[in-house]
């Protein structure tokens, strides 16, 4: 689901100003999608999240990816245009957390899983997919 | 030596015996480690938007702690709680406005000076004890362990405790214990994290590429410093029973008791995976 943006935005300039990031400094290499530790469950790889940014392509934000990655900064360590996908890919889940839209519905969660997870994952995860 | 400490949640609860090794560790070695008296979650992830000052408030109260203890250093031991504090810290101390702002906004506490530093227990240990200083008393003779560092430890760079693409800090710690150290090429890939809430499939697929090329090297056992990790490595194999022989998961705090010779619980009973039959084949536990 897209939230409604303003029309005179467009996703380049809302996530450049969210995460502080040029985005059209990338050169395509593909550096961060061959070393993402997630990348092989991802519907779009990492670098073509940036592609669908560049296109102001607003149906990035109904990929799985944005929520797959786990913000392990492994991306932002190896660009070579100092492009922190990491803080990218926080900014495209802000845009839907912003609008009320969580992607985790605590409730379900299996007691005896809620019993033995360590307080750091749960704090994390409700802070990466809950607004 | 007196440093404060900053435990965060997980010390307190699932990584207890993270906690209650390395206060024993620090005891013999003569570092009194002051626990902040009002300390508050980290928040456990640094807020990554621009425009969001509100979710750096919890790193840097706790930063606001040390200083109102006279001090300008802070120790602690999860890699998360690590990284939070330290990112938030260098927030702060490039950017006045931001800091200004916060403080404005926080009117129970003093105003954050910037001036607090944020050390790594490793790197605490290296520089001011040295590795090569530790008085070993079992050396960890014949015990084969790959390091783990993770994400949280290394990245970003600038707050990385060591090279983040080649780090050696916890290699060069468990070889002064006397123990075999082997090489991985998945020793600084992310374990999957907070996915472990809600999409355990993933982090079951990175804990099996993980320690299947740790065992794949002669690895009996992984160290590491991150009890979400820990979590991740080593309950998760509960559902790898098929396709991979059990391996211990260890905190570098507790081989570090053990190889100093601390008596008293060091916490094993606390695994998914239990090392004592590792460590007893070994002759290093009776």
């Amino acid at each position: 689901m897209i939230p409604k943006i303003s029309e005179d935005t467009t996703l380049l300039e809302k996530v450049e100003e969210l995460s502080g990031e040029k985005v059209y400094s990338c050169h395509k290499c593909g550096k961060c999608s061959a070393g993402c530790p997630i990348g092989a469950a991802m519907d779009l790889r990492p670098h073509q999240v940036i592609e669908f940014i560049q296109a102001d392509d607003w149906t990035v934000l109904n990929s799985k990816t944005i929520w797959l990655c786990a913000s392990c900064f492994q991306c932002a360590v190896r660009c070579p245009k100092d492009v922190d996908l990491t803080k990218v890919m926080e900014a495209l889940r802000l845009l839907i957390l912003r609008s009320n839209i969580d992607q985790i519905e605590i409730n379900k969660i299996k007691r005896e899983e809620l019993e033995k997870l360590p307080p750091v994952a749960l704090v994390s995860n409700f802070r990466k997919s809950t607004s | 030596m007196k440093i404060p400490y900053y435990p965060g949640c997980t010390l307190k609860s699932t990584a207890k015996n993270f906690e209650d090794t390395t206060v024993a560790v620090s005891d013999a070695l003569g570092i009194e480690l002051l626990e902040l008296e009002r300390w508050n979650c980290c928040g456990t992830v640094y807020c990554l938007a621009s425009d969001d000052l509100m979710h750096q408030l919890a790193p840097v109260r706790n930063l606001i702690r040390v200083q109102e203890m006279g001090f300008d250093r802070v120790t602690t031991l999860c890699s998360m709680c690590y990284n939070t504090l330290e990112q938030a810290n260098q927030l702060v101390k490039e950017d006045s406005e931001k800091l200004e702002k916060m403080n404005s906004f926080m009117d129970q506490e003093e105003d954050y000076k910037g001036g607090v530093t944020v050390t790594h227990y490793l790197t605490l240990l290296k520089e001011e004890i040295g590795f090569e200083n530790l008085p070993v008393k079992t050396p960890l003779k014949g015990l084969t362990v790959v390091p783990y560092y993770g994400c949280l430890l290394l990245r970003p760079e600038e707050v990385s405790i060591d090279n983040p693409e080649n780090p050696t800090i916890m290699a060069e710690l468990l070889e002064a214990l006397g123990a075999c150290v082997v090489d991985h090429p998945y020793k600084l890939e992310c374990c999957g994290s907070y996915h472990t809430v809600d999409h355990k499939d993933v982090v079951c697929e990175k804990t099996y590429s993980i320690l299947s090329s740790a065992q794949k090297r002669g690895a009996e056992a992984v160290v590491l410093s991150c009890p979400l990790c820990e979590f991740n490595l080593d309950f998760r194999q509960k559902d790898l029973e098929k396709e991979l022989a059990p391996v211990p998961v260890l905190y570098f705090s507790q081989l570090l008791a053990l190889s100093l010779g601390l008596d008293g619980n060091l916490g094993f009973d606390q695994h998914y995976v239990n090392p004592e039959p590792l460590l007893k084949k070994k002759g290093l536990l009776r």
